[in-house]
């Protein structure tokens, strides 16, 4: 029997539906994986291999009664520790949440269950999912599988490195500003951003409430497409989740596996190729995947974007308001860390302590940033301000979209970095979402797929579509994987 | 201990003009939560009407609940105001333990219900009322503070949170400043909340119970000398009836021109009514204002309400209380006085109901306003509280109407309905209370009284009728008052052949 763990999701499910393998030898030996190679990732912060395996067993058991099994029935998912899941441990990456087991599920987590997929655990992120290395992850840094002295990205970095290193064939992340595309781009996986409110947010610890989406993680457009439609749709119990079908991104993702795309218009932004850009390998290989997309018959046209340019700014005043009242509530009287509770302190004191110890300094320098741009006589100036530059970006976006079906980049402008290497001047760390950020300030969709390597490292190619026109993205990103192949990182044995 | 001599409230009103303003929150009587699908009764264990919503837990998201939203519309609507075609929740931040996301979700800049006005009659004259906003926001949770001797959270050595109440939904009614109240400031602000509750009460969105909180009041007060700019007000808390809304205006009126008089400068403060005392004591300063760092909510979508469908809410709002009442002063043929007295003493209703249950306008208010009146004021209630409901007071009229019981008698029945011995009729079988018609026993005591006073009887029989009134006294004596004084005069007259 060849390597479980090499395997798509879609081959997993097709063995396991076909009676090949049994789900729970599929999870076992993902769970091996783990314990063979995730002392040097880091990947996870929490495995759950006693509800993997009852998850498993339930599967096998119903696929020996004869009842139908769902696309993704038995393959094993890994989900960032920022979704709740109903008495495992959730802690966002926070130590003010070390120990909490919540009381139930989040939507993106019922619906993975529903579908009969396996979770194998809870994947390490940036503390409340605010970073791009996961190097603000109070539980320690991942390691990224291609260089294990490099960051995995973030603030999804465990998801993206759990898929790369195969300890699962899928992983749920969230974006904000390109937490999942990121390390997807630099773990050399796909990475996908639904529209914003195509995924529910409904036990999603919340960093931007108006930005945060959930989505999905895997080595091959399709098997993320699979992922995507088991999770998305929408949710009553999130107001800003769409009340409308979910975009067929399946069927796109299949239809660009022919690798015909002829009459697609792929736009280019004028604007990010001015400026800090993109560091010139990312560059060559973008340009070496724009090529290829034009054999399959893409037609490429340049679009301006006047109003990307204060994306990143704008970023850093919506997101950072929002996370400093989201954060309000970790405050030691509920839940999670309680510190300085001697009898003696007043209750200001004890909130201001455990606050202090729970949370990092990334977590810190946010809110108060946020708590600042919200305060009077400052609103209209950031947070009114930034508002405007989003209404601005999002009529971009429209226009653009006029012209052109999609609108492409490189995901990140530069390749995995060592660690350290921008720990100590935030903004060098923001740079790491330049291209992301416009997406979410938008609310539409965007995903990352491998697109080759620049020094040996995996570079990212981003595309990004219409709100609700998510299956468009899959089809181009299907068909550039067919051109230029999946991505695979050196051996993490010996 | 103060010192300061208070000015009396004749002095106060005549030096200064008082600028009045009411805040009012009332808990909306829906199923369920503002944002989650708890239930909302009152009472409960601590903290087991609860979800990872009104917990505010990690992840959890708040969904708006639409009746809450159609109540608000209504009120906004009774109160003559604008309805927003869109508007949006607000967070109101700041660190408290009987919030849940340390965050209070709220309307800021962008209300349901704007612009209205309420008109209220004090003193024969009619006053209107602006109404600035009227906006929907979620309770807190009750925060309670153990081991200390006053109950607040200085000196407590343990505090506990219950967050039942949390996420209840709470409509905030702000007035726009009242000028020009003068000496009725104090009555204006009553009468106000008085018409407010009525109305409230009317559209059946809320129990309006101020003793548990359901409708609360906040008053603000500030005064300034004649033809100066207004002075700086103060904002006073923990109002918890009718009375005390007059009271507490009152007092801060004494209280504020003591302090202009003496040259002192009033602070913007939160104060705190004392119902024992009468006065307001300082509670928080707002000179260091608090920077609630309101925007808007981004977990929740904005509220568009169908302008069609406001329409249809507006077409269905039940008669304006000051239009019903006007209806019902016809119907009982009162004058604008005797309408005012019953209006004062809280009796509209009860006596509406009371004719409803089969008693004529006139026994109904003589009830009411009378004995019934009589109580509540000793017992320092109010009316509606006094103990016995509109359908007793109605069987009560029956049985006197019937000539079962006599005015006397139906007295000591109510008595006994007041102290809880049930319906009037249950009363007077039990207590045998009952008129005496059982005319064979009445002839007998007629004949008894007859004989032991001969004299008295010869004078009737001479035609003397006055005199019978001895006669009839005696018999009402031998039956404890429980013969009809009529039938026992007839039939004294009879018995003499006097008649
Ligand atoms: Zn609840």
């Amino acid at each position: 029997m060849s390597d479980l763990t090499r395997l798509t999701a879609v081959d997993i499910a097709k063995r396991i539906s076909d009676g090949d393998v049994s789900a729970e030898e599929v999870t076992r030996a993902h769970l091996d994986r783990i314990a063979a190679v995730d002392g040097k990732v880091h990947a996870f912060l929490h495995v759950d291999a006693d509800g993997a395996i009852a998850a498993a067993q339930a599967v096998d058991a119903r696929r020996a009664r004869g009842d139908e099994l769902g696309p993704l029935a038995g393959v094993p998912v890994a989900v960032k520790d920022v979704l709740t899941t109903k008495n495992v441990p959730t802690t966002a990456g926070s130590k003010i949440l070390e120990g909490w087991r919540p009381p139930y599920d989040s939507t993106v987590v019922e619906r993975l269950r529903d579908a009969g997929t396996v979770i194998l655990g809870k994947t390490n992120m940036d503390e409340f999912a605010m970073g791009s290395s996961t190097e603000y992850s109070a539980y320690g840094p991942t390691n990224n599988p291609w260089d294990l002295g490099r960051i995995p990205g973030g603030s999804g970095g465990g998801s993206a490195a759990a898929i790369a290193a195969y300890e699962a064939p899928l992983a749920i992340g969230t974006d904000t500003g390109g937490s999942i595309r990121q390390p997807g781009a630099v773990t050399g996986t796909v990475g996908s951003k639904p529209t914003y409110g195509g995924t529910s947010r409904y036990g999603l610890i919340a960093f931007s409430s108006s930005l945060d989406t959930p989505g999905p993680c895997a080595r091959t457009v399709l098997d993320a497409a699979l992922l995507h439609e088991v999770m998305a749709g929408h949710d009553w119990r999130d107001s800003t989740s769409i009340p409308q079908p979910v975009p067929p991104v399946v069927e796109a993702a299949k239809r660009g596996m022919t690798g015909d795309l002829t009459g697609v218009k792929l736009g280019l932004v004028t604007e990010f190729g001015t400026g800090e850009g993109a560091e010139p390998g990312v560059l060559a290989a973008f340009n070496d995947a724009l090529a290829a997309l034009t054999k399959l018959g893409a037609e490429i046209v340049e679009v301006s974007a006047p109003h990307f340019q204060y994306a990143l700014p704008a970023y850093y005043l919506i997101a950072p308001s929002e996370c400093s009242s989201n954060l309000a509530r970790f405050d030691g009287v509920r839940y999670g860390l309680r510190v300085g509770d001697d009898g003696n302190r007043s209750l200001e004191e004890v909130m201001s302590l455990t606050r202090e110890a729970g949370f990092g300094p990334e977590v810190k320098r946010r809110i108060m940033l946020g708590t600042y741009a919200l305060s009077s006589g400052y609103y209209d100036a950031y947070y009114g301000q930034a508002q405007k530059v989003r209404t601005l970006i999002t009529q971009d976006f429209n226009q653009a979209f006029e012209q052109v079906d999609v609108l492409v980049s490189p995901t990140t402008p530069f390749v995995a970095f060592p660690f350290g290497s921008r720990t100590s001047d935030p903004y060098q760390m923001y740079l790491a979402d330049l291209f992301t950020i416009p997406t979410n300030l938008y609310g539409g969709p965007g995903i990352s797929v491998p697109c080759g390597l620049s020094d040996g490292l995996p570079v990212g190619f981003q595309i990004m579509a219409p709100t609700m026109a998510d299956d468009r993205m899959y089809r181009v990103a299907a068909a550039l994987e067919s051109a230029v192949g999946t991505l695979t990182p050196p051996s993490l044995e010996g | 201990m103060t010192t300061t001599t208070l000015p009396d409230y004749d002095a106060a009103v005549a030096a200064f003009e008082p600028v009045i303003g009411l805040e009012t929150h009332v808990e909306l009587g829906t199923n369920t939560k503002m944002f989650c699908g708890c239930p909302t009764d009152f009472g409960g264990e601590p903290n087991t009407r609860v979800c990872p919503v009104c917990l505010g837990l990690p992840g959890a998201l708040p969904v708006a609940n639409k009746a809450a939203i159609e109540a608000t519309i209504r009120i906004g609507l009774a109160l003559n105001c604008s309805i927003a075609t869109w508007c949006r929740f607000a967070r109101k931040n700041y660190f408290y333990p009987d919030m849940p996301k340390n965050f209070q979700i709220s309307q800021y800049d962008e209300p349901l219900c704007v612009d209205g006005y309420l008109d209220v009659e004090v003193d024969g004259r009619t006053v209107r009322i602006g109404i600035e906003r009227v906006h929907l926001e979620e309770d807190t949770g009750k925060t309670l503070h153990v081991g200390g001797a006053t109950g607040r959270i200085h000196g407590a050595t343990e505090s506990l949170v219950d967050y039942n109440r949390a996420g209840i939904p709470l409509v905030e009614i702000v007035t726009k400043p009242v000028p020009g109240a003068g000496a009725l400031a104090p009555e204006i602000a009553r009468a106000y909340v008085t018409e407010l509750r009525d109305i409230l009460r009317g559209l059946g969105v809320s129990d309006v119970r101020m003793e548990e909180g359901s409708l609360r009041c906040d008053v603000n007060t500030s005064l300034n000398r004649p033809g100066e700019e207004w002075g700086t007000r103060t904002e006073t808390k923990n109002v918890n009836s009718l009375r005390s809304v007059e009271r507490a205006v009152r007092s801060e009126i004494i209280r504020q021109a003591a302090v202009l008089e003496s040259g002192g400068r009033i602070i913007q403060e939160t104060r705190h009514f004392s119902e024992e005392t009468g006065d307001t004591r300082p509670g928080r300063s707002k000179e260091e204002a608090t920077d609630y760092r309101y925007f808007p909510e981004p977990d929740l979508v904005p509220l568009a309400p169908d302008p069609q469908w406001v329409e249809e809410l507006r077409a269905a709002l039940p008669e304006a209380p000051r239009v019903h009442r006007k209806r019902l002063q016809e119907a009982w043929g009162l004058s604008d006085l005797d309408m005012r007295s019953v209006v004062n003493a809280g009796a509209v209703e009860l006596i509406e109901q009371t004719v409803a249950a089969g008693a004529t306008a006139a026994a109904a208010r003589k009830w009411w306003l009378g004995e019934l009146a009589r109580r509540a004021n000793e017992d320092g209630i109010e009316l509606s509280a006094v103990g016995a409901t509109p359908a007793q007071v109605a069987e009560l009229q029956t049985l006197v109407d019937g000539g079962k019981l006599n005015d006397k008698l139906a007295r000591v029945v109510l008595e006994g309905v007041i102290a809880g011995e049930g319906s009037p009729t249950a009363v007077m079988e039990a207590r045998g209370l009952a008129v005496v018609s059982d005319t064979g026993a009445l002839t007998a005591a007629v004949d008894e009284a007859i004989a032991a006073n001969p004299d008295v009887a010869a004078k009737v029989r001479d035609g003397k009728v006055a005199a019978a009134g001895a006669l009839v006294g005696a018999v009402m004596k031998t039956t404890k008052g429980q013969a009809d004084a009529k039938t026992v005069r007839e039939l004294i007259l009879e018995r003499l052949g006097a008649n």
